[in-house]
């Protein structure tokens, strides 16, 4: 017999048993531990959603009356501003030392400064300026725009006004976002937020300017925090108001500032012409968003009443109306 | 120094050049983004697309000259272009270098052995050039366009596009992954796989024959072959008695056959074999060889005819689509600058630029969209990306190196001071108003009218009142001016009370619902009901609506409203080229 055709020695018959017992027994425990004898479920679970912390310094639902709402006449962006936050206890009633401070602006659009249709860069500039000079850690200047979000921030001149400021500039990436859900809502139930700048920060302001808005009536400081909805968003403008009311909730900004210096009347959220906008002069900053929005509605020439989220946002304890009851500080520039 | 050290220095300097380029064809404020940097440098030297431009438009634009650059040193120096500067030859070099470090010197030689279907490139190249020599032929007789297609081909293989188009619209984007160094978000592009699997297959081709590409596909390669049959300086042999030992072929990259007959087209003049052979014979200057050798390509006039025939009849068979005519794709939107297609296609290389420069990523290079006569080629794609075409921009017509794209003024694509033009358009949109909400659904939406970027707006909307679908009728039980009771349908508390809904009884104006319960309804108080209802009155719940509609005269195509508009598979208001500014023939208004 040729050695070709010989059986194996003992040794090398138990070495092969031995390897193919082990492969055996692997694929075997293999397939044990991946069996699955109940195929896919029919949706993923939910990721656990977030709910945002509360970022107001003033409980809204109590009466109190005074430093609630402050409103300038003028044309001086940076000198409404500086005197309104007086009027509301300085920036230092609202930024402590070492805190991280999120100014949220209206960037939506790649539209230049003039065109009104995003927060004025000078606006930007001087409250970055005033949070740092209040001794804020970090100020961060962000927003989920409609346009392209780079090109928006460069365009309406919002970045480069923030980094020059030394503000950090947060652009919406994929990772930026996390599922939110709101207490008491159904809109905002695990849909995606802008939570990355609001991350590890202690006060939010919110900047937005006074516009038209063709299906809402009316984009003022509540609607700016659409900016901070991610996903397919648009699938909200469905029920507008009460998405609106809804973003009220989700967010509790320490201040909102909505500058009517010039006011986008007509052809409104995107404007894109100078015969859309109106000179009005007025500078509205406050820590009731309902009353500062109250307030914008005038100088829109709008009744509150065409606005329903207005009214649903006062209805659930969010702010007032009622603008006497709380003693506006208005004061004149010059 | 030895010579070939400088051919390296020289590879690795262009490679790194080129890449450079790549990374900075990004828009942002650092010092390294787009500031002026040549970006199409590569794209310019090469004298392929420069020559099949020429030859379709009779012109030589801009930085295309740089072409003849390369022409000039191919007359006095053969195909320096391949072994020392082409980025695309470098890598090829590298990964061919790396397949044969562990050969034994005969299986080098064995690779670098030439093999007749190197023709294969030449034929490539005439095929190219057939598609154009008809209508040159045509211009120059002065006849009629007739059915036939006539495109620019170049760019499927040039391998200057070819290398753009696959480093920035594949490479750089997986590199870059989420955005983190060359865009602000994730690239995303169409025909992603066919521009992926060409590179691949040309980068993995190498380890089966070194330059696999360069020697047997590349028509650039092929261009300079034949016109290297007269060069100044050459590779020649200076020793009649040579022993033909095959030493020099061991890293020969052109597979040229430096031991025997030097076949001059293939030579890429990597001088290669001046540093292999051992008894120094062979050499680089301006002496006849001393054996004789091939100065022009191994292809024969039969071949030439054959294979530009071949390119000839293909332009037929896609003029027989007629494409450029009654059958025009509606769904191919160009660019804004985009010349007309048969200019367009005359000039399009496929290089990818626009698409890489695209602040939006809208611009995405076509699979069949535009026809077999123009895959790669720019489309909009409005699903694609963070916006639509944004109506203020005019990169990718200023990155163009062909002018396929016309570089525009911002005032020239917004219409500023060109009353008879008008802004740009590239297309119109058009409402599905069987898939759009307000039109299909009696759901409120309008955020195509909301996102319109141009003022005064190219969407209006029209207000409708349409009656909500109840079981059983809602009547009133009792009413005030602002408030009433109802029996009926029991209602769902708080459902029509989203600021969308209104209620009607009959002879009166619809009053807006601002609460609602069960059973009772309360209207705006500043507009209640005159005079208030009566018991047993009926009440209608109406949604109000406002209805999108295009005002085509205002559209500038810009897909904006595609974009955002919430259905989100196929969209309920979609971009299609009717109307477009370049094409007279697509517009459908009446002035």
């Amino acid at each position: 017999m040729s050695p070709a055709v010989s059986n194996p020695d003992r040794r090398a018959f138990l070495a092969r048993l031995a390897k193919a017992g082990l492969l055996a027994t692997a694929t075997g425990i293999a397939g044990f531990k991946l069996y699955d004898g109940t195929g896919p479920s029919p949706s993923s679970a939910d990721q656990t959603a977030l709910t945002l912390p509360e970022y107001a310094i003033d409980d809204p639902s109590k009466p109190q009356r005074r430093n609630r709402l402050a409103v300038v006449h003028g044309n001086d962006r940076k000198q409404t501003v500086n005197q309104g936050l007086k009027a509301l206890g300085g920036i230092e009633a609202f930024v402590k030392k070492g805190e991280r401070v999120l100014i949220k602006v209206n960037a939506a659009f790649a539209s230049p400064p003039a065109l009104s249709a995003t927060t004025h860069p000078d606006l930007v500039t001087e409250l970055v300026r005033l949070c740092l000079k209040a001794g804020a850690a970090e100020v961060r200047v962000a927003d989920n725009p409609i346009n392209d979000p780079a090109t928006c921030f460069e365009l309406t001149g919002i970045g480069p006004a923030a980094r020059s400021a030394g503000a950090r500039v947060m652009l919406p990436r994929t990772a930026s976002f996390q599922p939110v859900s709101v207490s008491g809502g159904r809109l905002i139930k695990n849909w995606p937020v802008f939570v990355k700048p609001l991350t590890g920060v202690d006060k939010v302001i919110g900047v937005a300017p006074v516009k038209d808005h063709h299906r809402s009536g009316a984009s003022l400081s509540m609607k700016n925090w659409y900016g901070l909805l991610g996903g397919r968003r648009n699938i909200f403008h469905q029920e507008i108001h009460n998405i609106i009311y809804e973003l009220a909730l989700m967010i509790r900004p320490s201040l909102v500032i909505l500058d009517g210096t010039t006011t986008m009347m007509t052809n409104g959220p995107t404007g894109g012409s100078l015969a859309d906008l109106k000179q009005t002069d007025t500078m509205i900053l406050g820590t009731d968003p309902v009353a500062v929005d109250t307030y914008g509605a005038g100088l829109l020439e709008k009744p509150i009443e065409t606005l329903p989220h207005i009214a649903k946002a006062e209805a659930a304890g969010l702010g007032t109306t009622d603008l006497d009851a709380i003693e506006p500080i208005i004061s004149n520039l010059g | 120094m030895r010579i070939i050290t400088a051919r390296r220095i020289s590879q690795i300097f262009f490679t790194l050049l080129f890449f450079w380029f790549c990374m900075v064809s990004s828009l942002g404020r650092q010092w390294w983004q787009l500031r002026g940097w040549p970006v199409n440098f590569f794209l310019e030297l090469s004298p392929l697309a420069g020559l099949g431009m020429a030859l379709t438009t009779g012109t030589i634009y801009k930085g295309m000259a740089w072409g003849l650059v390369t022409l000039g040193v191919t007359f006095f120096l053969g195909r320096v272009f391949c072994g020392w500067v082409c980025p695309f030859g470098a890598i090829h070099h590298l990964l061919g270098y790396i397949s044969r470090i562990k050969q034994a010197a005969p299986e080098k030689v064995r690779r670098n052995r030439y093999h007749p279907a190197q023709k294969v490139k030449y034929w490539i190249l005439m095929v190219l050039l057939g598609t154009i020599v008809y209508d040159l032929a045509r211009r120059l007789l002065g006849l009629p366009p007739g059915r036939m297609l006539s495109s620019l081909q170049i760019g499927l293989l040039d391998p200057m596009s070819l290398l753009y188009r696959s480093i920035n619209l594949i490479v750089l984007p997986l590199v870059d992954g989420g955005g983190r160094w060359f865009s602000t978000a994730p690239r995303w592009y169409d025909a992603g796989f066919s521009i992926g699997l060409i590179f691949i297959s040309a980068l993995l081709l190498n380890f089966k024959v070194p330059r696999f590409f360069c020697r047997y596909v590349c028509p650039l390669g092929a261009l300079l072959g034949i016109l290297s049959r007269w060069p100044l300086f050459r590779i020649y042999k200076s020793d009649a008695a040579c022993k033909t030992c095959p030493s020099c072929e061991r890293h020969c990259e052109g597979a040229c056959q430096p031991s025997d007959q030097l076949r001059l087209s293939e030579c890429v003049v990597c001088l290669n074999c001046r540093e292999d052979c051992r008894e120094g014979s062979i050499r680089y200057g301006l002496k006849a060889p001393a054996t004789g050798d091939i100065p022009a390509p191994d292809i024969h006039r039969r071949e030439v005819i054959l294979s530009m025939v071949s390119g000839v009849a293909g332009m037929a068979a896609l003029g027989i689509e007629g494409r450029q005519g009654f059958n025009w794709p509606a769904h191919l939107v160009r660019p804004p600058g985009a010349l007309n297609e048969p200019n367009f296609l005359a000039r399009c290389i496929r290089c990818g630029q626009c698409m890489r420069i695209c602040p939006t990523n809208v611009i995405q290079p076509a699979v069949l969209e535009a026809g077999w006569e123009a895959i790669w080629t720019p489309v909009l794609n409005f699903r694609v990306g963070t916006s639509g075409c944004q109506h203020t921009c005019i990169a990718c017509g200023h990155v163009c190196p062909t002018a396929a794209i016309r570089p525009l003024t911002r005032d020239e694509r917004m219409g500023n001071g060109f009353k008879e033009q008008g802004p740009i358009r590239i297309g119109t949109a058009f409402v599905d108003r069987g898939r759009c909400l307000p039109w299909a659904m009696d759901k409120p939406c309008i955020v195509c009218q909301e996102n319109c970027p141009v003022s005064p707006k190219a969407i209006f909307t029209r207000e409708v009142f349409n009656p909500v679908r109840m079981g059983r009728p809602l009547t009133v039980v009792s009413a005030e001016k602002d408030q009433m009771k109802l029996s009926g349908t029991v209602l769902t508390p708080g459902r029509y009370a989203t600021g969308d809904f209104y209620c009607r009884i009959s002879g009166q104006a619809p009053r807006q619902i601002v609460r609602q319960n069960e059973q009772t309804i309360s209207v705006l108080a500043i507009y209640p009901f005159e005079p208030p209802p009566r018991a047993g009155d009926h009440v209608q719940i109406l949604i109000r609506l406002q209805q999108p509609i295009v005002i085509p005269d205002r559209c500038i195509g810009c897909g904006i409203c595609e974009h955002e508009c919430p259905i989100s598979g196929k969209r309920a208001i979609r971009v299609t080229a009717e109307n477009e500014s370049r094409n007279a023939r697509h517009g459908f208004l009446l002035s």
